[in-house]
């Protein structure tokens, strides 16, 4: 805008390409904000008055359709498990990898482009794809196996479960972890690295005194941000845990979760009637976009204080 | 542990007992070659000065002599570096024992972003199960001979990253010195700094002499003249001339040398 | 001691060496899993193991001696690890379940081409095929009933429609906004329009898929007044809001990446900021905004839920304004009611499978084409 402005100024000619392109580039630049702005603000409008005490503090029954009676505790509780559960997997696997990456890999080798390439691929694979990962690997395969090793009479591990959607989930996000902890283990400055060295510490010790203490805003940041994606994901534990109904909390690994986003989806595709539904089901949306914004924002906000504090050093 | 240099070799008198020895040591990045073939014998307790123009090999030789090049992929390292007799590029030398006894300062000071006692105190958790009391003892002892325990004793838990810049850089000395190296390996310490805090720390090098075998790159000929008892000059990766400080800028051997000391290029 | 001590001295720092080592290589073990277990379970479909012909030739339960072990395990259709765990008692029972099966099959049945033939063969799955009852050869998904079709050119011409009207819906806008985020755009503005539209990655697709199907169907069937409410055109357009995020940011990345010499050095003949943008940065840029399309393909083509949510139906139509079921959609809808192991299953599996290649393609060109967008940015430097 400030280029036509400038050219206007001049008072030669208009030039009428640069501002239509210009204007052009604005305008799609603008629709994507309005589209977000429309989103968000339609949640947010219509399901503000839903979003209550009581609505986030009830086990719903069986019949969830009925807005007087229903809630969505065990699905806030089942979401957040199996996130939780996850980041004990993901974290330590993906900032280690990060470490190797970053701290020990040579640079050109084979192993290491192989790895590289291992993440992005995976950063990519469809999240039903990871689903059906779980339902083949985890249950099938791992779940079934230990049945037979601890010769269940009936299937306790060879079934949809908590703890195999949040392994699934645990690799699916594992590419957000290494990479943000990659982000942060590079910007710490190699000068760092070489005074500890030169004080005799060893690789080993300069990576736990020196170079992790400084990389853990940024490994929060990957955290939180694989936390995120995973809270809104439904694809993935489609068949590896969630369930339509529970009456009570999950309260084993082995049990099944009931899920908001999930929830989401059974409210606005199986609802009897769709009109009665709408409150309720505005209100479990705006739930899940608190719950998966707010993290987003922490991750952002750390990751712009990282990057200042950073700034500063270098 | 025994010291590097053998205890019967001692005596008193500066630079009559060789330290370090370099025989015939080239070193290539990949396909260049950055080092030709430089032979170098350097005395205890005296300080050496590394002169030269930029890319003249100076540092990369400071940097040979506690193996900090290792960290570089690509390098290959030929002839050989003595300290006290050991070849430190043999293949059962520790290189973490090595940098235990040759400390080093870097041209940007890099305190830790810990507070100032915690930077001191580092290599001293780092080497061995000292107690508490002892290693407040040392980081004190450190903080004095780097001329800086009066600047901080108020606010040692304070960041090290709230310090000056010449104050950072005398932390990173402390920091060196308090694990009690033989030699310190300084990469234009005072580059960065200004006039004041710069005579600060030339004021210290000479202080540290009494106990520390001290080699430093600069490119301020003024201060190698002002603090270094011997100076070699490099160029192109090669040793022009060694000698003593005096001779090296009153009556250079060599004409580059002579041309370089005199201002007349690099 | 002193400093002759070799590296072997220190077992922990080894150790802890390899360990990490070690952890690193999961990422590498996962794809590999992946590809592994995915693939595996749809085996049997390349194999022609499983059989579909719902008028099968029982095979009386006397019999059962003059069948092989591998024969058996085939006509019943276990797994090798359900077969070993049965003893010949169990066996007999289930091959007279089978016979009794074959007996209950309605007699309109019997003389129905269709139900004495294998669904899931290459030809089924791919080509037309005249039913009986049809009047002429089509494509058809239909894997409930009696005689189960298994045709997949439906769901990829689905997912094709889906995908490709979020493309051209999201293309266009994100590569505008990147041009104009990173070349017009004043520094501060930038600081704020680019993270607030990458917020927009943070939605999640079940969202998307509930904002389309209470609030966009409805607006836009009455903008465009077209008969179905849910089609492939509301799909496509929320798959879009989806990829918008992914192609800006990498697009906007790349553009940003192109050296300021460049741009500076056109100012300075006189080009306007317009002129440098289209005319010097873009054609740069061109591979790394090659790259993020490619990726926001792979985005969409694997996004599951909002198509899900959105359209369902799966006909064999390539009119945007129908219907559509695109791959993860049937996956997704379907794997609940397949049975384990059976063919239904098989096929589901060997559709995931295509995804998995659909996607691993897609990802390999784009890090590619970077790759080489980066080095010569690097060499040029």
């Amino acid at each position: 805008m400030s280029a036509t402005t400038r050219r206007h100024f001049r008072a030669e000619k208009f030039d009428f390409s640069s501002f239509f392109f210009t204007g052009l580039t604005g305008l799609a630049t603008l629709l994507i904000l309005a589209i977000l702005a429309v989103i968000l603000g339609n949640i947010l409008i219509n399901g503000w008055q839903g979003f209550t005490w009581h609505f986030v503090s009830t086990i719903p029954k069986k019949n969830f359709f009925d807005i007087n009676t229903t809630g969505v505790l065990p699905m806030i509780v089942g979401t957040t498990i199996r996130v939780f559960v996850m980041t004990i997997f993901v974290v330590p696997i993906g900032v280690i990898t990060a470490i190797y990456l970053t701290e020990y890999a040579p640079n050109n080798s084979l192993i290491t482009k192989f790895i590289r390439a291992a993440v992005n691929n995976l950063a990519g694979v469809p999240s039903i794809v990871f689903g059906l990962f779980g339902l083949g690997f985890f249950i099938n395969f791992i779940g079934k196996h230990m049945d037979a090793m601890l010769q269940n009479p009936s299937a306790v591990w060879g079934q949809p479960a908590l703890i195999w959607a949040a392994l699934t989930l645990a690799v699916m996000t594992m590419p957000v972890v290494i990479v943000a902890t990659e982000e942060s283990l590079k910007a710490i400055p190699p000068g760092l690295r070489e005074a500890s060295l030169a004080l005799g510490a060893t690789k080993l010790e300069t990576i736990l005194r020196v170079v992790l203490p400084q990389a853990l805003p940024g490994i929060m940041t990957g955290g939180i941000l694989a936390v995120s994606r995973a809270a809104g994901e439904v694809a993935p534990i489609l068949f590896t845990g969630v369930a339509y109904y529970m009456a009570s909390l999950p309260h084993r690994v082995t049990d099944q979760f009931m899920d908001l986003g999930y929830h989401v989806f059974v409210l606005s595709t199986q609802s009897p009637n769709i009109e009665q539904t709408r409150p309720i089901l505005y209100a479990t949306v705006v739930v899940l976009l608190l719950l998966t914004f707010a993290l987003n924002l922490v991750a952002i906000i750390i990751r712009a204080r990282v990057r200042k504090k950073l700034r500063a050093l270098g | 542990m025994p010291k590097l240099n053998p205890p019967e070799a001692k005596t008193n008198s500066p630079g009559s007992n060789t330290l370090i020895q370099i025989e015939s040591l080239s070193l290539h990045y990949g396909e260049s070659k950055a080092l030709k073939n430089i032979s170098l014998t350097l005395g205890e307790k005296v300080v050496t000065a590394f002169i030269g123009p930029s890319g003249c090999g100076k540092s990369t030789l400071l940097r040979c002599l506690n193996r900090m090049n290792d960290l570089i992929d690509n390098v290959r390292i030929e002839g050989s570096c003595k300290i006290g007799g050991h070849d430190i590029y043999s293949p059962d030398v520790d290189v973490i024992e090595l940098r235990k006894r040759v400390g080093m300062v870097f041209q940007k000071s890099n305190p830790f972003p810990k507070s100032i006692y915690e930077n001191v105190a580092y290599g001293l958790h780092l080497h061995g199960s000292k107690s508490k009391p002892e290693i407040a003892a040392v980081v004190e002892q450190s903080l004095r001979s780097a001329a800086l325990w009066d600047e901080v004793k108020d606010r040692l838990h304070a960041s090290a990253l709230g310090l000056s810049g010449g104050q950072q850089q005398r932390l990173c000395i402390a920091r060196a010195i308090a694990i009690k190296p033989e030699i310190i390996l300084m990469d234009e310490p005072a580059s960065a700094l200004d006039p004041l805090a710069t005579a600060r720390i030339e004021e210290l090098i000479l202080e540290l002499k009494k106990d520390f075998t001290i080699v430093i790159v600069t490119h301020n000929m003024q201060q190698a003249a002002r603090i270094s008892d011997q100076t070699a000059f490099f160029y192109i990766g090669e040793l022009i001339e060694f000698d003593s400080t005096a001779k090296i800028f009153t009556n250079p051997a060599k004409k580059q040398t002579e041309d370089y000391v005199t201002g007349r290029f690099g | 001691m002193g400093i002759r001590r070799g590296h072997q001295a220190r077992p922990v720092e080894w150790l802890a060496e390899k360990f990490i080592f070690l952890v690193s290589l999961t990422a590498i073990v996962m794809v590999f899993l992946i590809f592994l277990f995915v693939a595996r379970e749809a085996l049997p479909l390349f194999f022609g193991e499983t059989n579909t012909a719902l008028v099968q030739k029982p095979i009386p339960t006397a019999d059962i001696d003059k069948l092989t072990p591998a024969q058996l395990q085939k006509y019943l259709e276990l797994t090798p690890e359900q077969f070993a765990a049965m003893d010949k008692d169990t066996l007999k029972s289930l091959m007279d379940v089978k016979q009794e099966a074959q007996d209950e099959i309605p007699e309109e049945f019997r003389h129905d081409p269709d139900a004495n033939i294998n669904t899931t063969e290459w030809r089924y799955l791919l080509l037309p095929h005249q039913w009986n009852h049809y009047e002429k050869p089509e494509y058809i998904w239909q894997p409930v009933g009696q005689i189960q079709k298994y045709n997949i050119i439906p769901l990829l011409v689905g997912t094709l429609k889906t995908t490709l009207i979020g493309l051209l819906f999201a293309v266009p806008l994100s590569v505008g906004a990147a041009i104009y985020v990173s070349q017009m755009a004043r520094p501060k503005m930038r600081e704020i329009i680019k993270p607030t539209i990458e917020l927009l990655s943070g939605i999640p697709s079940v969202v998307v898929g509930f904002f389309a199907l209470l609030v966009m169907a409805t607006v836009l069937q009455k903008i465009f007044g077209y008969q179905t409410r849910l089609n492939a055109f509301v799909a496509g357009i929320a798959l879009g809001f989806a990829v918008i995020p992914v192609i800006f940011s990498i697009a906007e990345d790349a553009l940003t990446s192109v050296p300021r010499a460049y741009t500076q050095a056109a100012l300075a003949l006189g080009a306007s900021r317009w002129q440098t943008a289209w005319q010097i940065v873009l054609p740069a840029a061109l591979p790394g905004v090659f790259a993020a399309s490619v990726l926001g393909f792979g985005r969409a083509i694997g996004e599951t839920m909002i198509v899900l949510m959105v359209c369902s139906a799966s006909v064999m139509s390539w009119s945007i304004f129908d219907s559509a079921r695109s791959i993860t959609t049937t996956i997704a809808a379907e794997m609940a009611e397949a049975v384990s192991g059976g063919p239904h299953y098989r096929v589901l599996f060997m559709l995931g499978s295509l995804l998995f290649a659909a996607t691993f393609v897609s990802n390999m060109i784009a890090g590619a084409v970077i790759q080489r967008f980066k080095l010569k940015l690097e060499g040029k430097r």
